[in-house]
């Protein structure tokens, strides 16, 4: 098993498949009155973020305490991190605790590969800066399979601000590891250099949406931020929303079996219409369980479990 | 003064010959009385000169002191380095440029020719007191915001007029701010694929193509900072060809290191401007070696520990380069001794108009020279690097070549190896 989870290009289709049985297994739990199991009693995780996000904070303590692990929140506000402390010490100040696992959620890219450097526990990467984050990544493709049976030979359509999503960039590698293919979509402005190149040949880029849905098993809506209008990456909310917004007609071009995922918090009106959000084609709840389900895999793997 | 007699060296890599110092000159025998140094299978060149260096003093003696910063120099074979002004309080005044060319002088390892700022604080606002600079006693020519770049077309055009004066030069940091904001690394691939936002080559070649222009318009001398790309290569190339009185440098690290290098995230290769690709590596070398790229320059910027052991985004830019760079350019070019020569000390001295510095090793000449070792191998180890601070890239490569000895005026400030004082 890989020592830590900072990239889902840590993973080859052998490990993450892996993953994904187990979070099934762990899933079969949620069902059972007692929801625990005794496998990482004695073993202390980390939740060490220096981004607020509560969603992902919970997600990672719910999973770690089903496995009977004792959690510690470390959060970067009013604590010694926001007077200066830098992220050495604080690696340091872990290390002396004993801790086994690091969930870090951090702005800057590549945090969670500085950390790994210095801590001698595992390293999750819960979200750095605009580069992975790769338990997101899991918990979106544990989905798309327990909806459509696989994941080898999908057409995946990923919508909006991909540029700045690790959402994004964390699913390419994922999903095109096990097998999947990626059409990109967006503004121009939105969809980064040489992508193709730098995460998987396996993908595509569009800048029309209409043209992709009639071919996608699975349209994933990104957030788009509106700060993101003010910088010019796009001329308005209401041209964005026409152009790359998933409404009730839009979703009418999709096949019958497709899916429609967001990794949440939607703006809804904008990248997502109400009813489209709410219909039955929607997984955004399914997302959320599947979260814990995926991240207590990761953990009782990463931690030394056996599946 | 001690003579000494530098026995059978190199010069240039050409022949074995004896090289007689006295009286701070290279002299003609009798070598009665002089200090014997053994020198078989050496090679001499007129002593380095580094028109980029960053010394840090005043204001951030925790990195670098003039003094440290000096005998890096001397230990990387320098006999002269340019101070960049981009000091705490920044080098825009008479009074800042006189300090820094004093503590050279006290510290008498290299000679320090400060470089004073273009604008007032590098805030790219108004015009530094240039001619009150070039007029102090420590004789400023070349100016530069290095750091950053001077933005503004029109006060950028205004320097380049102003310094006709005095024979000034401005040396311009070529990066377009707006094209750089939030810039972590090079736009590319790896960027996109570490999720550090880009520093696209664009911001470098647009900023020299409108300077060679305004160069060109009002007649004026640029010189182009580290430059980094394929693209800016070919605008200095057309610009030289039509006449336009450019120079240019290229340091090491961008002759040798990619942006892959970033993947690890270790901020020791956090450079600005970036490291590229390699194909810019590939143009950069042959534009030094055809002369479209004048010479090599350090950069040399020396960063305390704790700003270069964080986040990659919360690092300064830059590597520490003096004690170094003659390696990396053997490593890149082999031994073609004359064209080091060329783009490492007799260019800059030319481009900077210092006298005593560049000169042929000839009788009569000033003994300003280095002797270099160039059979043995050296691995780099930063715990054993001069300069105070320790983010070099190469820890744990090696590279050949080794400074055996440097003289600065016929005295020697570094022997066996080691630094004198
Ligand atoms: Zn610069």
């Amino acid at each position: 098993m890989i020592k830590h989870l900072r990239s889902a290009a840590d993973l080859d289709a052998e490990t993450a498949t892996l993953i994904l049985d187990t979070a099934g297994e762990m899933a079969a739990l949620a069902g059972r009155e007692v929801k625990k199991l005794p496998t990482l009693r004695g073993r202390t995780v980390v939740n060490l973020f220096y981004e607020d996000s509560t969603r992902t904070r919970i997600s990672f303590e719910a999973a770690a305490k089903r496995l009977s692990a004792d959690v510690i929140n470390f959060s970067a506000k009013g604590s010694s991190v926001s007077k200066g402390e830098s992220l050495k010490d604080t690696a340091l100040t872990l290390q002396a605790m004993g801790a086994d696992a690091v969930v870090i959620r951090h702005p800057a890219s590549g945090a969670p590969h500085r950390l790994a450097s210095w801590v001698d526990g595992s390293v999750i990467n819960a979200g750095d800066g605009t580069h992975e984050h790769p338990t997101q990544a899991l918990l979106d493709a544990y989905t798309m399979r327990s909806r459509l049976g696989t994941l080898a030979g999908l057409n995946v359509a990923i919508v909006g601000d991909v540029l700045h999503s690790r959402v994004a960039r964390s699913n390419v590698l994922l999903l095109t590891t096990l097998g999947a293919s990626i059409t990109l979509v967006g503004p121009p402005t939105l969809i980064p250099v040489d992508i193709a190149a730098a995460l998987s040949p396996a993908t595509k880029v569009s800048y029309d949406l209409d043209s992709v849905l009639p071919g996608a098993d699975v349209v994933m809506m990104l957030r788009v931020q509106t700060e993101r209008m003010q910088d010019s990456f796009f001329p308005s909310a209401r041209e964005y929303s026409r152009r790359y917004g998933l409404d009730v007609a839009r979703m009418r071009k999709l096949p019958e079996h497709a899916i429609v995922m967001h990794p949440g918090p939607m703006n809804r009106g904008m990248e997502i219409a109400p009813e489209v959000a709410d219909s039955t084609r929607s997984t955004i709840v399914e997302q959320v369980a599947n979260g814990v389900s995926a991240r207590m895999a990761v953990l009782y793997l990463l931690l030394g479990g056996k599946a | 003064m001690t003579a000494y007699l530098i026995k059978g060296v190199r010069l240039l890599g050409g022949d074995p010959a004896d090289l007689l110092i006295a009286d701070g000159v290279i002299a003609e025998g009798p070598a009665d009385g002089a200090e014997v140094i053994d020198a078989e299978g050496l090679v001499a060149l007129p002593g380095l000169v580094d028109l980029h260096t960053h010394l840090r003093e005043p204001g951030r003696e925790d990195a670098e002191t003039v003094e440290t910063g000096s005998r890096a120099a001397a230990l990387g074979g320098y006999t002269a380095v340019f101070a960049m002004a981009n000091t705490s309080p920044v080098a825009d005044t008479a009074g800042v440029v006189e300090q820094v060319w004093r503590l050279g002088r006290e510290a008498g390892l290299v000679d320090v020719q400060p470089i004073g700022a273009v604008t007032v604080g590098l805030a790219g606002k108004q015009l530094a007191e240039l001619g009150a600079m070039a007029t102090s006693a420590a004789n400023v020519r070349i100016f530069s915001d290095d750091g950053f770049c001077v933005a503004d077309p029109r006060l950028m055009r205004r320097a380049l007029e102003y310094v006709k004066a005095f024979d000034g030069i401005i040396a311009q940091h070529a990066e377009e701010p707006r094209l750089t904001e939030g810039a972590q690394m090079h736009e590319g691939e790896v960027s996109t694929r570490l999720g550090l936002t880009g520093w696209p080559a664009v911001a470098e070649e647009a900023i020299i193509a409108r300077d060679v222009l305004l160069a060109e318009h009002v007649g004026s001398r640029l010189h182009v900072c580290h430059v980094s790309t394929a693209g800016s290569v070919e605008v200095l190339r057309q610009a030289k060809a039509r006449g336009v009185r450019v120079t240019a440098e290229v340091t090491p690290h961008h002759l040798l290191l990619t942006d892959e290098l970033a993947a690890s995230y270790d901020p020791v290769y956090k450079v600005n401007p970036p490291l590229r690709t390699a194909s810019d590596v590939r143009a950069l070398r042959q534009a030094l070696v055809d002369g479209v790229i004048d010479i090599v320059a350090t950069d040399h910027a020396p960063h305390a520990v704790e700003d270069k052991e964080c986040e990659w985004a919360y690092a300064r830019p830059g590597m520490v380069g003096l004690e170094t760079a003659l390696p990396v350019v053997l490593s890149v070019l082999g031994e073609q001794w004359d064209l080091i020569a060329e783009r490492m000390s007799r260019a800059p001295a030319r481009i900077a108009g210092l006298a005593g510095h560049g000169t042929d090793l000839t009788v009569g000449s000033p003994a300003n020279l280095t002797l270099v070792d160039p059979s043995a191998r050296r691995v780099v180890d930063p715990s054993g690097l001069a300069s105070r601070s320790r983010n070099t890239p190469y820890a744990g490569t090696t590279l050949p070549g080794r400074i055996v000895a440097t003289f600065l005026r016929g005295e020697p400030t570094v022997l066996d190896g080691k630094a004198v004082k």
